[in-house]
């Protein structure tokens, strides 16, 4: 794989994801169908040990992602690119903070970022859903979806809302159990 | 160069030790950044906080280089980021390379297709709760639904959508506050 072509993604990633690291998620999704580098089955375990380990989640999926496609190199030059860009545009604010603060223009293109990313980010967590809910071959509404997922899904969705503030590790480690005790999704 | 390290270590402790990310990191800055080191305050913080949401790139990051060049310039800036992800790197390169090993063990697959369904429930609550404090007015409706279906029906590269989004942003609200004139 070309180290180049990665590091220029991910620069390109952090040059254009604003508002925390699961506003990266749209880009890593675009790059499964641009690349082979890795893919959305990839991308969904990636998040998880991303959210399981200490870290900002954004340097971890990338450090994560860059690995799978490139080993050791693609992991330290993934976060590299990815740290880069902001790296530069906060040197440059750093000296006029207030100003920058203040403008206009960075407020009203901010207010159309901010929900524009959630719209962005949901559309990524799709591909992911479908890959855990939709059955390949099947025909019919009962085969076409997989009931006994999407089932554990919500029940995981209702204890997720219900226990906020408790660590989404605990969510993933019940995941991995229920996964291991059913055989499989 | 002392001082170096200490910006390098400090900001190693903070991505090294806490979970969740970018707003789960505030408290432990505070602790660390201002009560015990006094490189800022907590009010500078906040503002370096304000700043990171809407720069591109990653908050925690983000604000572990504002720290950094405010003590140090350019040269401080860069050990304090180069702190803030190498545990990550280490940490999540270390998993992978372990989790490869064993990808291929049913169980180990299984796990992994349970995995996935409760990351979907976790980002499926945080997309939630972004909304909520996002999305409040008529027009964001509009942003974040017409970000949703380009992104999710049309193959147009999410850079595109970020960069409509901003002019979008720019020009319906600066329109609105000639109006109001």
């Amino acid at each position: 794989m070309n180290l180049w072509l990665l590091f220029f993604e991910f620069f390109k990633i952090g040059l254009f994801s604003v508002g925390g690291g699961l506003a990266t998620l749209p880009f890593l999704n675009k790059l499964v169908e641009k690349y082979d580098w890795f893919t959305s089955g990839d991308l969904a375990n990636i998040i998880a040990v991303s959210e399981s380990t200490p870290g900002p989640l954004g340097i971890n999926m990338a450090s994560y992602t860059g690995f799978t496609g490139a080993g050791i190199m693609g992991g330290i030059i993934a976060t590299v690119g990815i740290v880069l860009p902001s790296y530069l545009v906060i040197l440059i604010i750093a000296s006029m903070l207030q100003k920058f603060n203040e403008n206009r223009y960075v407020q009203t293109a901010f207010a159309g970022l901010r929900s524009s990313v959630v719209g962005l980010i949901s559309a990524a967590v799709l591909g992911i859903m479908e890959l855990s809910f939709i059955q390949s071959g099947g025909s019919g509404l009962l085969e076409l979806f997989n009931w006994k997922a999407i089932a554990a899904f919500l029940v995981l969705v209702l204890l997720r809302f219900r226990f906020q503030k408790a660590h989404p590790i605990i969510l993933i480690v019940i995941g991995a159990v229920v996964g291991m005790a059913v055989g499989g999704f | 160069m002392k001082e170096y390290f200490d910006l390098f270590l400090t900001f190693a402790r903070i991505g090294g030790f806490t979970f969740g990310g970018g707003y789960a990191m505030l408290p432990m800055m505070q602790r660390e950044l201002v009560e015990k080191k006094q490189w800022t305050t907590n009010e500078e913080l906040l503002n370096y906080y304000a700043v990171g949401q809407c720069t591109p790139g990653i908050i925690a990051v983000n604000t572990a280089t504002f720290v950094g060049s405010k003590r140090k310039g350019i040269l401080g800036a860069a050990f304090a980021t180069l702190g803030m992800v190498t545990p990550s790197v280490i940490i999540i390169m270390l998993i992978a390379s372990f989790l490869k090993n064993f990808a291929d063990y049913p169980v180990v697959q299984n796990a992994f297709s349970g995995i996935r369904i409760a990351v979907c429930a976790t980002i499926l609550v945080s997309i939630w709760n972004l909304w909520k404090k996002s999305v409040k007015k008529p027009l964001d409706y509009i942003f974040c639904i017409v970000a949703f279906l380009l992104s999710a029906f049309t193959p147009i590269s999410p850079v595109w959508i970020v960069l409509l989004a901003a002019a979008g942003g720019i020009f319906t609200n600066l329109k609105k506050e000639d109006n109001k004139e």
